[in-house]
């Protein structure tokens, strides 16, 4: 059976379409469910191995990106995802997605650790291609070994501890740190442009301590081909379709005959 | 009007950057505040602000600011009592909307304030404020005036001090309108001009006349509403009248006798419409009559492309005159046959010269740098949040726009075949969908039909709207959703006119009926023409037979959209509103749209004589190119576009700027709709408003032949090119203005027909003026072509930038001595001479060659000559990647010898510069055999551009000076 993903949809989501393809790309089911659709009926939640939110600009932006869409999460699918999680299901966010599990208190989801994500340091929306460094734990989501290209598209990927001094290597222990930002020598680096937001630590995503909610600024799921790259051909940014590898190393857990 | 309750108390939230973390919009505000005269001793800091309902208690307002409003990460958050006044040394001010503009997060706040369980009151909401205080002491009454300019838009903004209490927003009590006649059977033609005058009508005396002896006719005095709905089906906005009729054109020689004459019945029937109906290609689908037009991509797949012009609104309100012009495009391309779905968004922006050079302009009006920063801004946060990826546009910077600028808007969507014809049948209720109607932007038809004046940003206050794209991006999965389970029969957008141009033109085969009684309104207190008018955005009205409006009122509720059914369409042939019960207007269709009286107009061109260029015999080449990779006409554009997601849906194939350091300029763009399918679509735009301001026919023909260079170099089809024209030009009245768009009509029709590619949709604007007390000055004559093409398989687009060292450059194409009008004759200050003319015969062989040796995967990196020539091409190729150039100017395809400085700068249009592999030249000859081409360089691993016998600037440099970085 193929893995299952329910894509949330709500309005002001706008990656749904490039969300699908990829998930579908690395071999999955996707069905689509509206957040109000899901409010009232949470069981979809049961039938699928990962619930996903894409990208987009959910309710404008309006009180910082991420935040109304968070709300109702916790209002509406608190324990519903917890059951989810504990049925071994799991939590993928990108962009829009990422922000808000962060607001919603999912990632990092480390007791007394308070994150969140902000402004970038240009204050305003920058769209250009990023290389991602993934932890070592996660080095099955970036098979050809270097870095994941994808491109960046937001203005609030700032990431932004309460306690950066003691924060920081909590996370990093708790192995929360799952992406950062990268230059073209494949180094973590938090200096513009490869770090288009300022990121603490250019820290690009993040995964809980339990290991089954994922989060990122940039969109793996715009680099499905090496149609997608900005180069074309030159080869300074892969080979393309690195996108692909990050969907099926995500859904490894529930592929058929893969070991967990 | 309506009147207005007292001002009830509030609560205030204010949230600022906690301190160790940046306040850049605080750090903008200081500099803004400087820039005016004001500087504060202190730094000025930013906050987001809110004003809550007094009814609701302190743990309330507590609890909503901590889990609604703040950022408790990044922010402190401070809340001020309703009638607390701030004691902290300081000076403060709040910026906020003026009563009746649309205040989009405020209303986010309010509706999440049930997921607290917090709900308001009836008239109770939240509102958005922007903060600013000084740390130190300042002059309040100062720092209120100064900020009133730097830091807010008069227009929609006002800004008050908040050392006192900010009260809320008072509810208006609504007034009864009645219906009201206008009685006019019995004025003078004076009288009826002083009418138009005073009710905003924006019609002629002809008109006036036309009117009033359909009424005379009918034995009964028109409505005040009846009167609006001619107005606005009138305009020149919607009926291009000046476009569609009677052109007198006569050409004047250099002395003065008469070259030509020539009496067009309908100048766009001849000249734009005629290319397409000498063509009419099967692919095809729509053109001119829907609100895009559709060609093929596929057999079963269509692309809706429409180009619209936002101007006026813009001139006032930068950001949100550009941010509804892209949403009201868009909504052009949902309002196409059933619904398009848009997957693509392009922009043009016409400002006046950058930096001080500006200072001095006309009273009233903003400094371009401002209004370039605010379209930018405004298309950035309506197609961001809309999803549509802004992919292809450009800036031009000239004097002549500094009180007007021009915005033009595009968007294309992808079609099934099967959606493309639509008809409202008698019987369909006319449904409302999308946001409320309120008195925004009440004469925008009629206001972007008249010349702009001094107390324009004050008295047309009304004509601004504020765009809310989350509401347009709801309508849109609403409309594609109900569109494939067929719910409606017909759909279009609120444009200008709203209500009245919508229905109007849905009915125009049948008749309507509607009961303005039953619009949802965002306030009380509007009248029942203010109702019909009211250009409020994020609206569409479908046509829904009375079987599927329970399911669509469903999936609007899904989607926290309303949908209301205003009336029905009917078969009387006429259009019949209500208003409480009464009937209000009773209009024919047939005079509604047939009516208008088309006057004879007089078109005068005088030809100016213009000489050949006077090229230096020596000339600092390393200097020239420097300044000309840093003229306004060249100089990097990546700043605006890495503001648009131009990414978004997954399917931008060759990106506005592309390579490896993402600097390198490309030419056409490529997006495909549906990633998993290998075909796309090639968006190229051309405009050559210095050449046609010496040479109309010349600029037009060169805008129609950089567009097709665009979408040809980047690897589109040259035998499914569709073309759109925008015309923006001065008060065509005037012979002068008009002598000078016919010639230009001339142009694109002669070059669009030589090309084959027809035009299919168009927009015009045509009184960008500017009054300054009895001085009026026109804009320089703008026309933008847009050009599509399809591609079968994107994997065979072709890029700018530089891809293996040891390959050739190949310059196919004749290069010529005319250089009127060229960036490098503006730098060297030359006198003016003849610009540059496409030679039509040539061009399409040549184009044609071109995407052949694309087809065959000969080409490795392309790029058309434009502005800069040579010299700036060959640079930008570069640019885009870590390798470099050698290049021969002199073995450029020239008919004489022409000097260096010719062959560098000069801009002859159907030229390209091709990188080659050495193995691919003999095919290449084969292809290009009878055409002028030849090689005349090498790709090089030192990264720069090195001229034979001339400077070398490596990569650095010429970015520096291309992202305007001085030397």
């Amino acid at each position: 059976m193929k893995p299952r993903v329910l894509q949330l949809f709500t309005a002001g989501i706008n990656c749904d379409r490039e969300l699908r393809h990829a998930f579908e790309l690395a071999g999955a089911e996707v069905s689509d469910v509206h957040i109000r659709a899901l409010a009232q009926d949470p069981s979809p939640l049961k039938e699928c191995d990962m619930f996903a939110i894409p990208g987009g600009f959910t309710y404008g932006d309006d009180l910082g990106a991420g935040r109304i869409l968070a709300l109702e999460l916790e209002k509406f699918l608190g324990s519903a995802l917890q059951e989810h999680r504990e049925d071994g299901g799991s939590i993928f966010g990108v962009c829009n997605g990422f922000q808000v599990l962060v607001k919603a208190g999912l990632l990092p989801g480390l007791e007394g650790v308070k994150a969140s994500l902000t402004w970038n340091q240009s204050h305003r929306f920058e769209c250009r291609w990023t290389r991602l460094l993934p932890a070592p734990s996660l080095a099955g989501l970036v098979p050809g070994g270097n870095f994941l290209p994808a491109p960046s598209a937001h203005a609030e990927g700032r990431l932004v501890l309460g306690n950066p001094e003691t924060d920081l290597s909590r996370l990093e222990e708790a192995g929360c740190i799952a992406l950062r930002y990268a230059n073209a020598r494949g180094e973590p680096t938090a200096a513009y442009p490869d770090c288009p937001n300022g990121s603490t630590e250019g820290i690009a995503g993040l995964l809980s301590p339990c290991g089954r909610i994922l989060g990122l600024m940039p969109h793996p799921e715009r680099n499905l081909s090496a149609e997608h790259l900005p180069d074309r051909g030159a080869g300074e940014w892969g080979l393309g379709g690195e996108g692909v590898d990050f969907f099926r190393g995500l859904l490894a857990p529930y592929l058929a005959g893969t070991p967990a | 009007m309506a009147n207005f309750q007292m001002n009830p108390g509030a609560w205030r939230v204010e949230l600022e950057a906690r301190s160790g973390h940046p306040d850049p919009v605080g750090e903008t505000a200081r500099k803004a505040l400087a820039h005016r005269g004001l500087e504060p001793d202190s730094a000025i800091r930013s906050a987001r602000g809110y004003l809550l309902p007094g009814s609701l208690e302190r743990e309330q307002v507590a609890a909503v600011a901590e889990r609604l409003l703040a950022d408790p990460v990044a922010e402190e958050t401070r809340i001020f009592e309703p009638e607390e006044i701030p004691e902290d040394g300081g000076c403060r001010i709040v910026v906020r909307r003026l009563a009746g503009v649309a205040d989009p997060e405020g209303m986010s706040a309010s509706h999440a304030l049930a997921l607290l369980d917090i709900p308001l009151k009836e008239g109770e909401q939240v509102e958005s404020l922007r903060c600013f205080r000084s740390l130190g002491p300042l002059d309040s009454a100062q720092f209120l005036k100064v900020a009133t300019r730097a830091l807010a838009n008069p227009t929609i903004e006002e800004v008050t001090l908040a050392n006192v209490p900010i009260r809320s927003r008072p509810t208006p009590i609504p007034q009864p309108s009645k219906r009201r006649e206008v009685p006019l059977l019995e004025s003078d033609e004076n009288a009826l001009a002083t009418l138009s005058r005073d009710m905003g009508l924006a019609l002629s005396r002809e008109e006036m006349q036309a009117i009033q002896a359909f009424f005379a006719a009918e034995g009964r005095e028109p409505t005040d509403v009846e009167l609006e709905t001619l107005a606005q089906t009138w305009s020149e906005h919607c009926k291009h009248k000046t476009l569609t009729g009677p052109v007198r054109l006569e050409v004047k020689n250099p002395d003065g006798s008469t070259a030509r004459k020539k009496l067009y019945g309908n100048l766009l029937k001849e000249t734009i419409f005629e290319v397409t109906n000498r063509l009419s290609p099967d692919w095809c689908w729509s053109v001119f009559s829907d609100n895009a037009g559709v060609v093929a991509l596929t057999d079963e797949v269509g692309i809706a492309v429409k180009v619209e012009t936002h101007n006026h609104p813009s001139a006032l309100d930068p950001y949100g005159g550009a941010g509804t012009g892209i949403g009201g495009v868009i909504r052009d391309i949902l309002g196409t046959g059933l619904g398009a779905r848009p997957f693509a968004a392009t922009d043009v922006f016409c400002v006046g010269l950058a930096g001080d050079a500006s200072t001095d302009r006309p009273p009233g009006t903003l400094h371009p740098d401002r209004v370039l920063e605010g379209v930018v801004a405004g298309v950035r946060d309506y197609g961001n949040r809309m999803g549509i990826p802004t992919v292809a546009g450009t800036v031009v910077r000239h004097p002549g726009y500094i009180a007007n600028p021009l915005v033009f808007a595009g968007c294309i969507g992808e079609i099934p075949r099967d959606k493309v014809e639509k008809e409202s049948l008698p019987g369909d209720f006319i449904v409302a969908v999308g946001g409320r109607t309120g008195r925004d932007g009440i004469h925008g038809a009629t206001f972007s039909s008249e010349a702009l004046h001094e107390e324009s940003e004050t008295v047309d206050a009304a004509a601004v709207q504020i765009g809310d794209p989350i509401t347009e991006k709801k309508v849109l999965d609403i409309l594609i959703e109900a569109r494939d389970r067929g719910l409606f029969r017909s759909v279009t957008d609120c444009g200008a006119g709203g209500f009245s141009s919508a229905v109007g033109e849905m009915g125009e085969g049948c008749g309507a009926w509607v009961d303005l009684s039953a619009a949802p309104l965002k306030y009380p207190g509007l009248s029942y023409w203010e109702i019909w008018i009211s250009e409020a955005q994020e609206r569409m009205v479908f046509a829904v037979p009375p079987e599927c409006l329970e399911e669509l009122e469903e999936l609007c509720r899904l989607h926290e959209v309303e949908a209301t059914s205003l009336g029905t369409f009917t078969d009387t042939g006429r259009l019949v509103l209500e208003w409480e019960g009464e009937t209000v207007a009773d209009l024919p269709m047939e005079f509604l749209h047939g009516g208008v009286p088309q006057p004879e107009r007089s078109a005068l061109w005088q030809d100016p004589g213009l000489g050949s260029t006077p090229w230096p015999d020596h000339l600092d080449e390393e200097a020239l190119l420097l300044k000309a990779l840093a003229h306004p006409s060249v100089v990097s554009k990546e700043w605006v576009v890495r503001q648009y997601d131009h990414e978004v849906q997954g399917g931008t194939v060759l990106k506005p700027y592309q390579g490896s350091q993402g600097r390198g300029p490309g030419d056409g763009t490529v997006v495909k709709p549906d990633p998993g399918r290998p075909e796309g679509v090639a968006i190229g735009c051309g405009l050559a408003v210095r050449i046609s301001e010496l040479d109309p026919w010349a600029g037009a023909a060169c805008a129609v032949d950089e567009a097709v260079r665009n979408v040809v170099v980047a690897g589109g089809n040259p035998h499914r090119i569709a073309l759109l024209d925008n015309f923006c030009w001065g008060d065509c009245r005037k012979p002068d203005r008009l002598g000078s768009l016919a010639l230009a009509a001339e142009g694109c029709h002669d070059a669009a027909l030589a090309f084959g590619a027809p035009f299919i949709s168009g927009k015009d604007s045509l009184n960008n003026e500017y009054r300054v007390g009895a001085e009026e000055h026109p804009i320089p004559p703008t026309l933008l072509c847009t050009a599509v093409a399809p591609l079968a398989d994107t994997a065979k687009a072709v890029s700018t930038p530089l891809k293996k060292e040891g390959n050739l450059l190949v310059l196919l194409g004749v290069t010529l001595g005319d250089g009127g009008a060229s960036v490098a004759s503006d730098l060297l200050e030359l006198p003016d001479s003849k610009p540059p003319r496409p030679d039509l015969e040539a061009a399409p062989t040549l184009v044609d060659a071109l995407a052949r040796a694309i087809q065959n995967d000969l080409v490795a990196a392309a790029h058309d000559l434009s502005e800069g020539g040579l010299a700036v091409a060959a640079s930008e190729m570069v640019l885009g990647s870590s390798l470099g150039i050698l290049l021969d100017p002199e073995r450029a395809p020239a008919l004489e010898t022409l000097p260096r400085a010719a062959l560098l700068f000069s801009e002859t249009p159907t030229r390209f510069l091709l990188e080659v592999d050495p193995e691919n030249l003999d095919t290449l000859d084969g292809l290009f055999r009878t055409l002028p081409w030849r090689t005349i360089g090498e790709v090089v691993s030192k990264a720069g551009v090195q001229f034979v016998n001339g400077p070398f600037l490596d990569t650095q440099r010429l970015a520096d000076a291309n992202r305007g970085v001085s030397p």
